[in-house]
C-alpha cells in the first residue's frame, strides 16, 4: 500500500502479461463504440468550463444581443480589465481565498497527522478511547443549528478568519488515512530505537515520523487545499455581508449573484464613467474562470495523489 | 490486569492534545447542543451559550409538533429521500459501467486523457457549477431557451417552473460526481489480479462472462462500503446543489427543498430556532439510525464487507 501512496501506480489499465493481454481485447468495432462514448462524456465534462472561459471573453455587446453564445458576435477583453481596475475588490478576495487555503491547510494537516500518528502507535494505552474519539462523529452529528450556535455564541468565531478555517480543518477519514499510512510504513523498530536513544515521543513525531511522510501529508493537504479554495458554506453562514472585505473569491460569487449591485456598490473608487462601463455579464464568468483556472490547471497533475489517498482510505482496520 | 498510564502515554496524550479539544469543540459539543431542539431557547444575558441553553425551558415536542403543522416537513423529506433514492442507485450503476467500459480501451493515452476530463467536475464548487448551470438555462441569456427559440418552440422560465428540476439535479449530480466513482472503481478494478482473466481467457470466457464472474464480484466489496456511506446519508443532501444550483429560487422549493436547505433557511431566514433544531434533530438521529442498520444488515449478509 506505501508503493501506491508514493503514486508510481497507474490506475487505468490492467496489467496483463503482453499476450494474454491482446486475446483478451474487447473487438475493434466495440473499443471504438467505447471509444466514441468516452469522448463524448468527457466533452460534458469539460464543456462548461469552456463555454463560462468563452463568455468571460465576449463582449458586453454581443451577450446583451445574443445571449451566451460560443462563438461571440465580437471577443472582448473588457472582463478581465474591469477585474484588474476593480482589484482592491477582486483582488483583495484572491487574496483572502490564497490566505485562508494555506493557512488551513497548514493547520489541518498538522491537527489530523498528530492524531494519526497517535492512533498508530499499538502500545497507546488509550488507543481504544482514541478511536471512539474520532469513529463516532463519523456516524453522528450535532448538526448544522448545534454548531452554527455554538461557533457564534460560545466560540465567539462570527466574522473572524478562524470561523472559515477551523469548522473544516479536522476529518475522521483523513485522521484514518494517516493512521493507516503511519502503520504500513513506519516500522515499529524505528519508533522503538529512537526511544532507545531517549527521543520523547513529539522528538520523533517531527523528526522522524512527518519527514518520511511526506507523500502522505502531501496528500493530505491537497485534499485540504481543494477543500479550502472551494468552501463557501462557511462564509455563507459565519461571516456577514458588513464584513465583505472578508469574502474570499468562490462567496464574491455567491454576493454578485444575490445582487448584481455588489459590484458596483463596492466600486467605489472607481469613476462613474467606469462603472458604467462596467462589463457586468462577461465579469461574473470571469471571476468564475480565475476560481476554475488553478484547480483546471493543477489537478491533473494530483490526480494520482487524490486516487491514492482515496484508496488507501477503503483500507479497513 | 490494566497497567498504569507510561510517560510515553503522556506523551501521546499531549501530542494529540489540540486535534482532541478540536473534536470536542467542533463535534461533540455540538451533539450535545442537539438537546436545543427540545428547549425554547432564549439567550441569557450575560450567560454563555451552554448556560443559557441549560436554562433555557424544556418544551418537550413542541418544536416538532409546530414544525408538523406546517406543510414543510412533507416535501422537505419526500425530497431528501427521493433524491438520495435516485443518486444511490446511479451513483453505483454508471461509475461502475464507465470503469469497467474505460478499462477495456485499447488505448492507454485515450483512457488517461478521458479519466481525468470526466474528474474535472469534482474538483469544482457548487458555486462555479451554480454559474455553468445558469449559461445553459438562464431566461434571455442562456444556451438552451436561445436554441429553443431557434427550432421554433417557447422559451422556458427554468429558475420558476419547477417541473424540470428533477432531473437537473439528479443530471448534476452524476455531472460532478461519476468522475469520483470511477476512478475509485478503476482503482479497484486494477488491483484484480491478471491471472484470474487468463485463466478465464484459458477456459473460453467471454468478455461479458469475466465481466459478470469476475470483475463484479471483485467490486463488490468497493460497492458494498460506497452503498452502506451513502444509505448512511439518506436523510443528508448536497447544501450546494439544492441551495446555490436552483439559485435560491422561492418558486422551485417543491422540486428543491431538501432538509438541509430548510434547516438554512429556518436558522438564517426566518430566524426560527425552533424549526431548524427540530429539523436537524430528526436530520441526525434518523442518520444514525440508518447508517446502523445498514451496516447491521450487510454485517448480516456479508460480514466481511461490513463497514465496522
Amino acid at each position: 500500500m506505501a508503493s501506491v501512496l508514493a503514486g508510481h501506480e497507474e490506475v487505468t489499465h490492467r496489467k496483463l502479461p503482453a499476450v494474454g493481454a491482446r486475446l483478451n481485447r474487447i473487438p475493434v468495432a466495440v473499443n471504438l463504440v467505447f471509444s466514441f462514448i468516452f469522448i463524448l462524456i468527457a466533452a460534458i465534462c469539460v464543456i462548461p468550463v469552456v463555454f463560462v472561459l468563452i463568455i468571460s471573453l465576449s463582449s458586453n455587446q454581443s451577450i446583451q444581443v445574443y445571449g451566451y453564445r460560443f462563438i461571440p458576435d465580437a471577443w472582448s477583453l473588457n472582463a478581465y480589465r474591469y477585474l484588474w481596475v476593480s482589484r482592491s475588490l477582486v483582488g483583495r478576495a484572491f487574496l483572502v481565498s490564497v490566505g485562508v487555503t494555506v493557512s488551513g491547510t497548514l493547520v489541518g494537516v498538522y491537527l489530523n497527522s498528530a492524531m494519526g500518528y497517535v492512533l498508530s502507535r499499538k502500545t497507546f494505552r488509550f488507543r481504544k478511547l482514541y478511536t471512539w474519539l474520532i469513529f463516532i462523529p463519523m456516524l453522528f452529528s450535532g448538526g448544522l443549528v448545534a454548531s452554527y450556535l455554538i461557533n457564534t455564541r460560545l466560540l465567539q468565531l462570527g466574522n473572524t478568519y478562524w470561523a472559515l478555517i477551523l469548522p473544516i480543518a479536522v476529518t475522521s477519514f483523513y485522521v484514518i488515512i494517516l493512521r493507516t499510512f503511519f502503520q504500513q510504513t513506519i516500522p515499529d523498530s524505528v519508533i522503538e530505537s529512537a526511544k532507545i536513544d531517549g527521543a520523547g515521543q513529539h522528538t520523533i513525531f517531527y523528526r522522524i515520523v512527518l519527514p518520511v511522510s511526506l507523500p502522505a501529508l502531501a496528500t493530505i493537504g491537497l485534499f485540504l487545499s481543494f477543500a479550502y479554495w472551494n468552501d463557501w458554506f462557511l462564509t455563507l453562514i459565519y461571516i456577514q455581508s458588513t464584513h465583505q472585505h472578508m469574502f474570499p473569491l468562490q462567496y464574491v460569487l455567491v454576493s454578485i449573484d444575490r445582487s448584481i449591485q455588489f459590484l458596483t456598490r463596492s466600486a467605489q473608487y472607481l469613476s462613474g464613467e467606469d462603472i458604467a462601463r462596467m462589463p457586468a455579464e462577461s465579469a461574473r464568468m470571469a471571476i468564475v474562470m480565475v476560481v476554475v483556472i488553478p484547480i483546471a490547471l493543477s489537478y491533473p497533475f494530483f490526480q494520482k495523489y487524490f486516487v491514492s489517498g482515496l484508496t488507501i482510505g477503503a483500507v479497513k482496520g | 490486569m490494566k497497567r498504569k498510564a507510561t510517560k510515553d502515554d503522556v506523551e501521546l496524550i499531549a501530542l494529540a492534545l489540540p486535534t482532541t479539544v478540536w473534536y470536542i469543540l467542533f463535534t461533540y459539543l455540538p451533539m450535545f447542543g442537539i438537546i436545543i431542539a427540545f428547549k425554547r431557547y432564549r439567550p441569557i444575558r450575560g450567560a454563555n451559550f451552554i448556560v443559557s441553553l441549560l436554562r433555557s425551558e424544556w418544551v418537550g415536542f413542541d418544536n416538532f409538533r409546530f414544525l408538523f403543522a406546517t406543510p414543510d416537513p412533507a416535501i422537505m423529506f419526500r425530497n431528501t429521500l427521493l433524491y438520495n433514492a435516485a443518486f444511490i442507485v446511479l451513483g453505483i450503476l454508471v461509475p461502475v459501467t464507465l470503469a469497467i467500459m474505460l478499462s477495456q480501451l485499447h488505448s492507454a493515452r485515450l483512457a488517461k486523457v478521458c479519466q481525468t476530463m470526466i474528474f474535472l467536475p469534482h474538483f469544482l464548487s457548487w458555486v462555479v457549477v451554480s454559474y455553468f448551470v445558469f449559461s445553459f438555462l438562464s431566461v434571455d441569456r442562456g444556451l438552451v431557451n436561445r436554441l429553443l427559440l431557434t427550432v421554433g418552440m417557447e422559451e422556458v422560465q427554468w429558475y420558476l417552473s419547477p417541473r424540470p428540476w428533477p432531473y437537473i439535479l439528479v443530471f448534476t449530480n452524476l455531472w460532478k460526481g461519476m468522475g469520483y466513482g470511477m476512478v475509485l472503481y478503476l482503482a479497484a478494478i486494477s488491483g484484480i489480479d491478471g491471472q484470474l482473466y487468463e485463466a478465464a481467457v484459458i477456459d473460453g470466457a467471454s468478455k461479458w462472462q469475466q465481466v459478470w464472474r469476475i470483475t463484479l464480484p471483485m467490486l463488490r466489496p468497493v460497492m458494498t462500503i460506497l452503498f452502506i456511506l451513502s444509505v448512511g446519508r439518506i436523510f443528508s443532501t448536497d447544501f450546494g446543489l439544492f441551495y446555490m444550483v436552483p439559485r435560491d429560487s422561492g418558486a422551485l422549493i417543491s422540486a428543491t427543498q431538501t432538509i438541509d436547505v430548510y434547516v438554512y433557511k429556518a436558522l438564517m431566514g426566518m430566524n426560527n430556532i425552533g424549526f431548524s433544531s427540530a429539523a436537524a434533530f430528526m436530520q441526525s438521529v434518523f442518520g444514525l439510525f440508518t447508517i446502523l442498520t445498514a451496516n447491521f444488515i450487510v454485517l448480516r449478509l456479508d460480514p466481511e464487507n461490513s463497514l465496522f
